[in-house]
């Protein structure tokens, strides 16, 4: 386990991330198993075996003097050294990490330089831990367990597969540009082969919400959403709202002005209209604002 | 039928769009909710709305014609939407009653 599969360039960006954002000594171990350089080689190969580790960072104080590695020990035992003093056999060029590095320092590390494990020093060049590619895997366990339990405490809502989004503003009073969204809707629709009839109910329902917003509301957004299988038309406004929903649902009731009403709209038919052209009507209102929501199935219409 | 051939039997001038507009039927309302929920694809609609939301009922529903009544003035933004959805208008100093009556004949005699 000398090297760690992963490549900060290639992997996942969530793996990525997270390298970058964990820090050396978040991952290290503390609890450090040092020896002096006055101990025997033998000493260390006791500790060694006792704590079942393959190196021992050799010490002054807090002041890191060099390492000694389980190779070091099977040197000493050929050689018939391992009585001398750590000092003769341990290495001196050492290759360390610094507690505030990113963890991603320590995974370039294990693959460039090839050893099992890094003294780690903080600032002030004080032996504070030590780092095995064990360490590193470890620790980002413990952050995907955490990632996947916040995930799963997050609300979920529906994953978004839509193909084709559009959306629009809708301005109170706007006759001018009243139709456009519904207009291009229905060009992109016809664009994906839909069936003459099922357009027309698209577009009959998108028109009359669309009118409503005009119309009665203060102006808000009207939106086209494809999935596959599926077209939605969403219009949500910013109020005043419906005070009786289920009367604005009836066939010629109204509230729109005179002069609405002499454009040809407002003669209380658009709700109903847009109802009964979509398989699925929704509508919502409180005085914050009205949401209409028109589903319709692309499977069921025939030749779609 | 063609547009071009019933403007003597309505009285009707095209002022805007293609007079080999063929029409299949016909629809008589000023309520654009009510055109919307009954024309059909093709039909040529009957009508005092003379304004550019007429033209965009029309285009939803696939009405390809607009008879505006009464020889209502028709605003040069019906005109232009008119032309943007490929909709042809027409105007004339008859009623909807008169064109909706002569009309129907002229389908009835249709082969």
């Amino acid at each position: 386990m000398s090297t760690i599969p992963i490549n900060p360039e290639e992997s996942p960006s969530f793996i990525s991330e997270l390298i970058y954002q964990l820090k050396i000594k978040d991952a290290m171990s503390t609890r450090l198993i040092t020896a002096s350089r006055t101990d025997t080689l033998r000493t260390v190969q006791e500790q060694m075996k006792e704590h079942k580790i393959t190196g021992v960072p050799i010490v002054q104080g807090t002041r890191l003097l060099g390492i000694v590695s389980m190779d070091d020990i099977i040197r000493a035992l050929n050689d018939g050294t391992i009585d001398e003093k750590v000092d003769v056999a341990m290495s001196r060029q050492l290759i360390v990490l610094e507690e505030e590095m990113p963890l991603a320092f320590g995974v370039s590390y294990m693959d460039k330089y090839r050893f099992g494990r890094f003294p780690v020093l903080n600032k002030d060049k004080e032996l504070v831990g030590i780092i095995t590619s064990r360490d590193i895997l470890i620790a980002l366990l413990v952050e995907f367990n955490k990632e996947a339990e916040a995930r799963e405490q997050e609300p979920q809502g529906p994953p978004d597969d839509a193909q084709i989004r559009r959306e629009f503003a809708v301005k109170k009073f706007d006759f001018e540009h009243a139709g456009k969204p519904t207009s291009e809707f229905k060009k992109e629709l016809k664009g994906l082969g839909l069936a003459p009839r099922l357009l027309r109910r698209i577009a009959v329902a998108s028109y009359e919400i669309e009118m409503n917003q005009v119309v009665h509301s203060d102006g808000g957004t009207i939106a086209m959403k494809v999935t596959p299988g599926t077209v939605e038309i969403v219009a949500i406004d910013n109020g005043p709202g419906i005070p009786d929903v289920q009367q604005a649902l009836e066939e010629g009731y109204s509230t729109a002005t005179e002069w609405v009403r002499s454009l040809g709209f407002g003669a209380g038919m658009g709700l109903p209209n847009a109802k009964r052209s979509a398989d699925e009507f929704e509508i919502t209102s409180s005085e914050q604002g009205t949401t209409v929501r028109c589903r319709f199935e692309l499977a069921t219409e025939e030749g779609a | 039928m063609h547009i071009n051939e019933i403007t003597a039997q309505l009285e009707m001038t095209i002022v805007s769009g293609d007079s080999k507009t063929e029409v299949l039927g016909a629809y008589t309302s000023d309520l654009l909710s009510d055109v919307m929920a009954h024309a059909n694809e093709g039909d040529v609609l009957i009508t005092i709305q003379a304004h550019r939301n007429a033209v965009a009922v029309a285009s939803h529903v696939d009405i390809p014609a607009v008879i505006v009544c009464n020889d209502r003035p028709v605003p040069d933004e019906m005109l232009e939407a008119g032309n943007e959805h490929g909709i042809a208008i027409c105007t004339t100093p008859l009623s909807q009653y008169e064109v909706s009556g002569r009309l129907y004949t002229l389908f009835a005699k249709e082969p």
